[in-house]
């Protein structure tokens, strides 16, 4: 098979609201994913990056429209009716959400929830969807499968709880994973660890990967592309290696500049100044504008478009100035 | 005062406002019943016997020719007054008690709460028969034994809105300030708690006018030839004959009295009208900060929203 | 959860004890004695009067009587009536099957009727949602005596469909009987039912695992059945066994209304005739199934939620 694994166009959510005017959330996000790839997608809170994930997934709360397309393998996930969603959702995309102690019912057995999917939706024998979960359970690091199996979620500790989570999305083995901030609600030190093998499982199966964090770094340690999204939109779109070298965007700058470096001891820490706004409450021009260090009047007045710029891609109207062109080397998206 | 009242009603709501209205016109007429009473209730007449609505009798008579009109404005005095005391005193057997136990906890809150579970295992409604087994029938023994059984339900709620208010911050300002036990506890946590306090009464009186209606009704409570809601309602003999009105306006004004308690205590309380009462208005930030105490007006305001 | 049994149990056995001491007690501290139900107007000889008591064990003090008392429930002998002479045993079981099939038709209806409200409201927001939310303000307000009165003036006696009192021959014209009652009793606690039902489910649905749950393409049934429903029950079950338990205590009322001859018309009865052992015993059958249900639904609540096991006690 050919083609991209997964391709939005012009994708745009609007949110009713109680008093009639819609607010929108996501403005026209156009992205594309091949086959195995791994596409971090970059911001703050408010940015849309969530959103996104539940576009894909069809998972938009009852208030929202969304408009523009989504094609996952070609197929129009929009038009999608119940039992072709329900297949798309079964073995097309897997979901790893944010808390696990959240997204998995309470009150069933870990064997049940990991085996529910495969048991309803495949028909596959309870013995054998058992030994298979086992199985992968062994393979994301956790001990003694079969113990846990008759575990309920509250018997275990969070970070294993996110592996088990992890491991439901690798059985239904989906042709594209999504992590929505897969580990913000664990402990730093077993961050490292989960994301390590959420990272080698994919890779072995050839999944596509859409990681969702507000770390960039780990998304630059993960992802071969980035994208930072900023209120709504995609601001910026590169590769990992360029991304980490020259930051075109000021906002992606600033994301690079506001972490303490390991190397120097840091007197102050830059910070961008302001606090990230929602795609509805930026005005006309820029939304970056108003904390932006290069804004100029001009940046008020005209929304940017996202045009290409060093191998990469950019929204910033004033990027060939304040970014002074390089020798040009191999870069591609 | 017209704004006040303005602010009232947006607070109550449509249901809100035509629940206290109704309660409200029920009082006065329970208040002014031999001012307003066309005729003496307990009057015989036995050529009136069932007759139907007539300039006379504009409800009609009963079986020996009472005027049913009449009969139901005095019965709202006997039926308010019953669920009117036993509200009255469990709240002030229930509130100090539950003050108490959530100020000191420890034993004293585990004796208090045992003690509350027990009752609460017995319902009312039988304490309240073996009372009269006891006693004898009459509104006396019915009601003592109900305000026992009402206890544990409001002196749970006061104690839990209390805990609430006892482990925040203020509380443990005012007591370094040098403020005692019952100046704190009256003074700042049941004032915090009253809203939902008043709201559950309400309620609480909705539910002791059904019991002691309901006892009435058996016989138990008050006694046959006093007009009272219950006690009109059975009137087998009338509903045998086929004759519905004696028995069905009284039986429908219980159930409206009750269903505008319950109303207007949920809405005084707090709770979330229902949504097809409620129309959205969003002003500014309407999250609930985490720290509001329960029912303060913060939470009232933002959680009830205007109906119109 | 064998820790839970046994600590309910516990809670069980203490509730019914110190409530039977309670009922006991105070029946005999009552003011006039019991002896007096027996002679009624007449005034007996001194010598006659003490016969009596001795007869009645009353010459006795009141913690051995108790206890006499206690031993004797314990053998399955709950004393003799004072009214009629019978065995209390006998006049307990003659009516406890009639009570038994109202109670349980009653909750039949409640839960058919109160889970199918409550759940169509929580899924179907606005205008299903609305007439439901409307209903059960209603419902909630009509109390037992008046829906019986409602019911036989018009089922019974315009439409003449069920009789207005007594009961039949047979389970099935005992069944006829007690439609209307049980409808009677249902009005109140169906509207209850529905509201808890609805609010639990709402709840439920907003859960995350919901989204989980169909993120996975589970089929929208199983999700609402499996992971929503399941996990709405405790509530639901919670409010079942006080309803339940509520609906004994109003046999009372709606029993004296149908004239239907179970454990609530018989206490009533009782009640009038200052009968105390059939009075005593009634009344601790009652507590007993008000107990017993609030037990069942803590048990019930640990087995849907695995979270209530090993918290051991939960009060």
């Amino acid at each position: 098979m050919s083609g991209p694994l997964l391709e939005l166009s012009g994708l745009t959510v609007d949110i009713a609201t109680e008093d009639g005017a819609p607010r929108t959330l996501l403005d026209g996000i156009d992205l594309t994913l091949a086959r195995g790839e791994a596409l971090g997608l970059v911001g703050e809170s408010g940015s849309g990056k969530s959103m996104t994930v539940r576009a894909i997934t069809r998972l938009l709360p009852a208030a929202a429209r969304a408009s523009g397309t989504i094609r996952f393998e070609g197929a129009d996930v929009g038009a999608m009716d119940g039992s072709a969603l329900r297949a798309y959702r079964d073995g097309g995309v897997g979901l790893v959400f944010q808390d696990p102690r959240a997204h998995i019912n309470p009150t069933r057995r870990i064997g049940a929830f990991l085996i529910e999917a495969l048991v309803r939706n495949r028909k596959v024998p309870r013995r054998e969807a058992l030994a298979r979960a086992a199985a992968v359970l062994a393979e994301v690091g956790i001990d003694d499968p079969a113990r846990r199996l008759r575990q309920y979620p509250h018997e275990i500790s969070g970070g294993m709880l996110q592996r088990v989570m992890i491991a439901s999305v690798l059985l239904a083995e989906p042709r594209l994973i999504l992590a929505d901030e897969p580990t913000t609600a664990l402990d730093v030190t077993i961050q490292q660890e989960v994301v390590a093998i959420l990272d080698r499982l994919r890779r072995e199966r050839g999944m596509g990967m859409v990681f969702i964090t507000h770390d960039l770094d780990l998304a630059l340690a993960v992802c071969g592309r980035v994208a930072v999204m900023y209120a709504g939109r995609i601001v910026e779109l590169r590769s990992a290696d360029t991304l980490h070298e020259r930051a075109a965007h000021p906002y992606t700058a600033g994301l690079l500049g506001s972490r303490p470096a390991i190397d120097r001891r840091a007197e102050r820490l830059a910070a961008i100044p302001g606090r990230p706004v929602s795609a509805f409450e930026s005005g006309q021009g820029c939304a970056f504008a108003p904390r932006c260090a290069h804004a100029r009047p001009a940046c008020e007045q005209r929304p940017p478009e996202l045009t290409e710029f060093d191998g990469g891609l950019v929204r910033c109207a004033r990027v060939t100035e304040i970014r002074p062109a390089r020798p040009s080397k191999e870069a591609s998206v | 005062m017209r704004e006040k009242l303005r602010t009232t009603t947006g607070r109550l709501g449509l249901a809100g406002t035509a629940s206290a209205v109704f309660l409200l016109v029920v009082l006065l007429i329970a208040l002014a019943a031999p001012l307003l009473a066309p005729a003496d209730p307990n009057r015989q007449s036995l050529l009136d016997a069932y007759t139907g609505p007539s300039a006379a009798h504009l409800l009609g008579a009963d079986g020996i020719g009472r005027d049913i009109l009449s009969r139901l404005m005095f019965g709202a005095r006997t039926s308010l007054l019953g669920p009117a005391l036993v509200v009255g005193v469990s709240l002030l057997v229930g509130i100090p008690l539950a003050l108490l136990a959530s100020w000191y906890g420890g034993w004293v809150d585990a004796v208090v709460a045992r003690v509350f579970d027990l009752i609460y295992a017995l319902p009312g409604l039988l304490l309240a028969v073996l009372t009269v087994a006891l006693f004898g029938p009459g509104l006396t023994p019915a009601v003592a034994a109900l305000s026992i059984a009402y206890v544990p339900f409001l002196a749970r709620i006061v104690r839990a809105a209390a805990r609430q208010q006892r482990v925040s911050p203020y509380v443990d300002a005012l007591s370094v300030q040098g403020f005692g036990v019952l100046r704190i506890s009256v003074g700042h946590v049941l004032r915090n708690i009253a809203p939902t306090v008043v709201g559950q009464a309400a309620i609480a009186f909705g539910y002791a006018l059904l019991d002691l209606a309901s006892l009435s009704y058996l016989g138990l409570a008050v006694q046959a030839p006093t007009p009272d809601w219950g006690v009109m309602v059975s009137d087998t003999d009338a509903l045998l004959k086929g004759y519905w009105l004696p028995v069905i306006a009284p039986g429908v004004l219980i159930v409206l009295t009750v269903l505008a308690l319950t109303v207007l205590g949920a809405r005084i309380s707090g709770e979330k009208p229902p949504r097809y009462l409620r129309r959205a208005k969003r002003t500014g930030d309407r999250r609930v900060p985490n720290t509001a105490p329960v029912g303060t007006p913060n939470q009232k305001e933002t959680t009830v929203g205007a109906v119109g | 959860m064998t820790r839970l049994l046994l600590h309910r149990l516990g809670g069980l056995l203490t509730t019914l004890l110190l409530s039977s001491v309670l009922i006991f007690g105070s029946l005999y501290l009552a003011p006039g004695s019991p002896e007096n139900v027996l002679f009624g107007s007449r005034m007996p000889s001194a010598a006659a009067r003490v016969a009596v008591r001795h007869r009645l064990h009353l010459d006795q003090p009141l913690p051995v009587r108790y206890w006499d008392w206690l031993t004797g429930v314990l053998h399955g002998d709950l004393g003799t009536s004072m009214v009629t002479g019978q065995p209390v045993a006998d006049r307990i079981s003659a009516g406890l099957g009639t009570t038994l099939l109202l109670v349980l038709m009653t909750m039949v209806l409640v839960v058919v009727l109160g889970l199918g409200l409550g759940l169509a409201a929580a899924v179907r927001p606005g205008r299903v949602d609305g007439a439901v939310s409307a209903f059960t303000s209603v419902s909630v307000s009509v109390p037992p005596f008046v829906a019986s009165t409602l019911l036989i003036s018009v089922f019974a006696i315009r439409m003449g469909w069920f009789p207005a009192s007594g009961v039949g021959q047979g389970l099935g014209g005992k069944i006829d009987a007690l439609v209307l009652p049980a409808c009677a009793l249902a009005v109140i606690s169906c509207g209850f039912l529905a509201r808890v039902t609805r609010n639990a489910v709402r709840e439920e649905l907003a859960r995350e695992h919901v989204q989980t749950s169909l993120v996975r393409g589970l089929p929208r049934l199983v999700v609402l059945r499996g992971h929503v429903l399941r996990n709405a029950l405790p509530p639901i079950i919670t409010a079942i066994g006080l309803l339940t338990a509520g609906t004994f205590a109003s046999t009372l009322v709606v029993e004296s209304a149908f004239a239907v001859p179970g454990i609530g018309q018989l206490t009533i009865q009782s009640v009038a005739q200052k009968d105390f052992p059939v009075v005593q015993a009634v009344a601790l059958l009652l507590v007993a199934a008000f107990v017993v249900c609030n037990a069942a639904s803590d048990l019930i609540q640990a087995l849907v939620d695995p979270r209530l096991r090993t918290a051991g006690s939960t009060s």
